[in-house]
């Protein structure tokens, strides 16, 4: 058993994040992912031990660009921001995806759009899920709903990072990462697979290696985008990852991720009282999506619940027999419904 | 029979990409010279920007990264902090650095990161068809100063390496140009001590490059030359601008 500690979301990431052996943090404060720097700050001060490089660094256009940079050399690195920052970073996550740079990036969402507020959100959804950036690229991305699985996917992020050479983001919301919880910390974990084959470290006593997302005419361009559609196959088959509770004899199952299932969770404890007939699906990779989750639920009801106007209701829809059993409930602009606001509309679905 | 001059090693047999006339295979193969005679290939990470030398890492026998459009200085700050005992040289022009990058090479400078950067300056955008860039000349005409860069509109040509000077974390910053053997010489002479530097940990070293685009330019290669001198050097005169090791420059 590890140590059980009281600890805030962004800290306990950072922490998670250090035991990894991602010593290498690269970051542009912005609420509500600060603590995430700011710890980093402190650790690589204060653990001389561990090397820890912190750099704040100018913008996220260019924090992003530096984490591909160390990525490049085959250590583990990541950083941290939110929505704005995010949407600065995206010419790099493109990049990344393209050049194969196995770099994290912990998204902590507010609610938008532009300056928005701090407060808890989940409309980045199409951002991270989707791809903001430009181009045919996929970047893993995973949603924690506790920040004890918080501390454990942070962890899984650089295994897969540097397993597909791609991109991971761990996307949560200013809820989760603001929030304290008990936590028993991860232990101590260290990469597993052999970079040496293609990072940049100088050529000495090999043949020099060479990264670049400049194509070379419309053949070589094709083949190069068809292996990485190629790659987005193999995590799609392999990765995909989520939970389901109480969804077999369900009419209505209700579909959240992130702080939105905690609250989901609650609703659904509370119909069950009331005799409802209702489950849960709770996405955890969200790109791949589980689309698995839904199969052999044909004929039941789902009410997807998300704090946006409807992002993740998509996915849903695509991974159903009938997107007319699938209705949407969210909120916006920070607010976040009470498990008693989802019942009620639960009650609305209820089937007679 | 005696061999009085070869390939550097640090070259690869690949055929370049630039224009007759253009400056940048000249300093490519200075890079390369340098690299061979300093012993530091297999050190060396080099990081190459958006623009006529996008394609340079076919070119050299050392490890490369393409960066994106302005971002080389970033991408080499996370480099240069992972590896710190490796040779890492940015290698940018005027569009990728005074214009789009611009922000990414001034905060490299102000957290004096300890990397060379060598800045090509032909005041054009050569690979995207000849369009304005920050250090055109006023009248100079361009695909999009099609009457000439026009200070009521378009401001002032950028000195970089006089703003580099000015800048605390950088170490060295000349000015040379490729337009005659002699200067060709000297371009060699500033470019080793920016490389040596960089072991000296002393800050970011730079070192900005006059450069010939005949094409971008509209211009026969010898008359380029000639415009180089007459127009370019006036604006952008020759010289160091700071030397941490020698006293400060001019």
């Amino acid at each position: 058993m590890g140590e059980k500690v009281f600890m805030q979301g962004n800290a306990a990431m950072a922490e998670s994040a250090i035991r990894a052996d991602c010593k290498f943090f690269f970051g542009y404060p912005i609420t509500p992912s600060s603590e995430v720097p700011e710890y980093y700050a402190r650790a690589a001060k204060e653990r001389p031990e561990e090397n820890i490089v912190f750099v704040q660094g100018e913008t996220e256009v260019a924090v992003f660009n530096m984490i591909a940079g160390t990525a490049a050399t085959g250590k583990r690195v990541m950083t941290a921001t939110s929505g704005p920052g995010f949407s600065l970073g995206q010419e790099a996550m493109s990049f990344m995806s393209a050049a194969g740079l196995p770099a994290v990036v912990v998204e902590v969402m507010r609610s938008g759009p532009a300056d928005g507020e701090i407060l808890a959100a989940q409309g980045d959804y199409f951002q991270a899920v989707k791809g903001g950036g430009h181009g045919d690229y996929r970047v893993l991305v995973l949603a924690p709903y506790s920040i004890q699985e918080m501390c454990e996917l942070m962890q899984e992020c650089f295994d897969l990072a540097e397993k597909y050479r791609n991109p991971v983001i761990l996307l949560t919301d200013s809820l989760l990462a603001k929030m304290r919880e008990a936590v028993e910390l991860p232990g101590r974990k260290t990469s597993r697979v052999d970079q040496r084959d293609w990072t940049l470290t100088g050529c000495a006593g090999r043949e020099h290696h060479v990264l670049t997302t400049c194509g070379d005419g419309a053949a070589q361009w094709e083949a190069f985008n068809l292996n990485l559609q190629e790659k987005y196959a193999k995590i799609k088959a392999n990765e995909v990852r989520w939970q389901s509770y109480q969804v077999e004899d369900a009419d209505i199952v209700l579909v959240a991720y992130g702080s939105m299932a905690r609250v989901a969770e609650g609703a659904m404890k509370m119909a069950r009282e009331e005799g409802l007939k209702v489950g849960l699906i709770r996405p955890i990779s969200l790109w791949p999506f589980p689309e698995k989750a839904f199969q052999g639920l044909a004929g039941k009801k789902f009410l997807v619940t998300e704090l946006s106007a409807g992002q993740m209701v998509e996915d849903v829809k695509l991974s159903v027999d009938r997107k007319e059993d699938v209705r949407f409930f969210g909120r916006l602009g920070g607010v976040v419904p009470s498990p008693k606001d989802i019942l009620a509309e639960i009650r609305k679905l209820e089937v007679k | 029979m005696k061999t009085i001059y070869k390939r550097p090693e640090s070259f690869t047999d690949a055929v370049t990409s630039y224009c007759g006339g253009c400056g940048h295979g000249i300093v490519n193969k200075l890079m390369a010279e340098l690299l061979d005679e300093m012993g530091l290939r297999e050190k060396t990470i080099l990081v190459w920007p958006i623009g006529c030398s996008v394609y340079a890492d076919k070119y050299f026998k050392a490890d490369a990264i393409c960066a994106l459009h302005g971002r080389a200085p970033a991408l080499a700050t996370g480099i240069k902090r992972s590896l710190p005992d490796r040779f890492v040289l940015v290698y940018q022009g005027d569009g990728d650095m005074v214009s789009e990058g611009m922000s990414e090479i001034m905060h490299a400078a102000v957290r004096g990161e300890n990397f060379s950067v060598v800045f090509i300056n032909n005041a054009i955008y050569g690979m995207t068809g000849g369009q304005m860039a920050p250090t055109t000349l006023w009248g100079q005409t361009t695909s999009t100063s099609p009457y000439g860069r026009e200070k009521s509109s378009s401001g002032y040509p950028v000195n970089m390496a006089e703003i580099m000077a000015q800048m605390p974390g950088v170490c060295y910053s000349e000015r040379v140009t490729v337009n005659s053997p002699q200067r060709i010489a000297a371009t060699k002479k500033a470019l080793k001590k920016a490389f040596s530097y960089q072991f000296e940990e002393k800050g970011l070293s730079f070192v900005e490059v006059l450069s010939p685009c005949p094409t971008g330019w509209s211009q026969k290669p010898v008359k380029a030359l000639e415009w180089l001198e007459q127009k370019m050097i006036p604006i952008f005169p020759l010289g160091v601008f700071k030397d941490m090791k020698e006293g400060e420059g001019k």
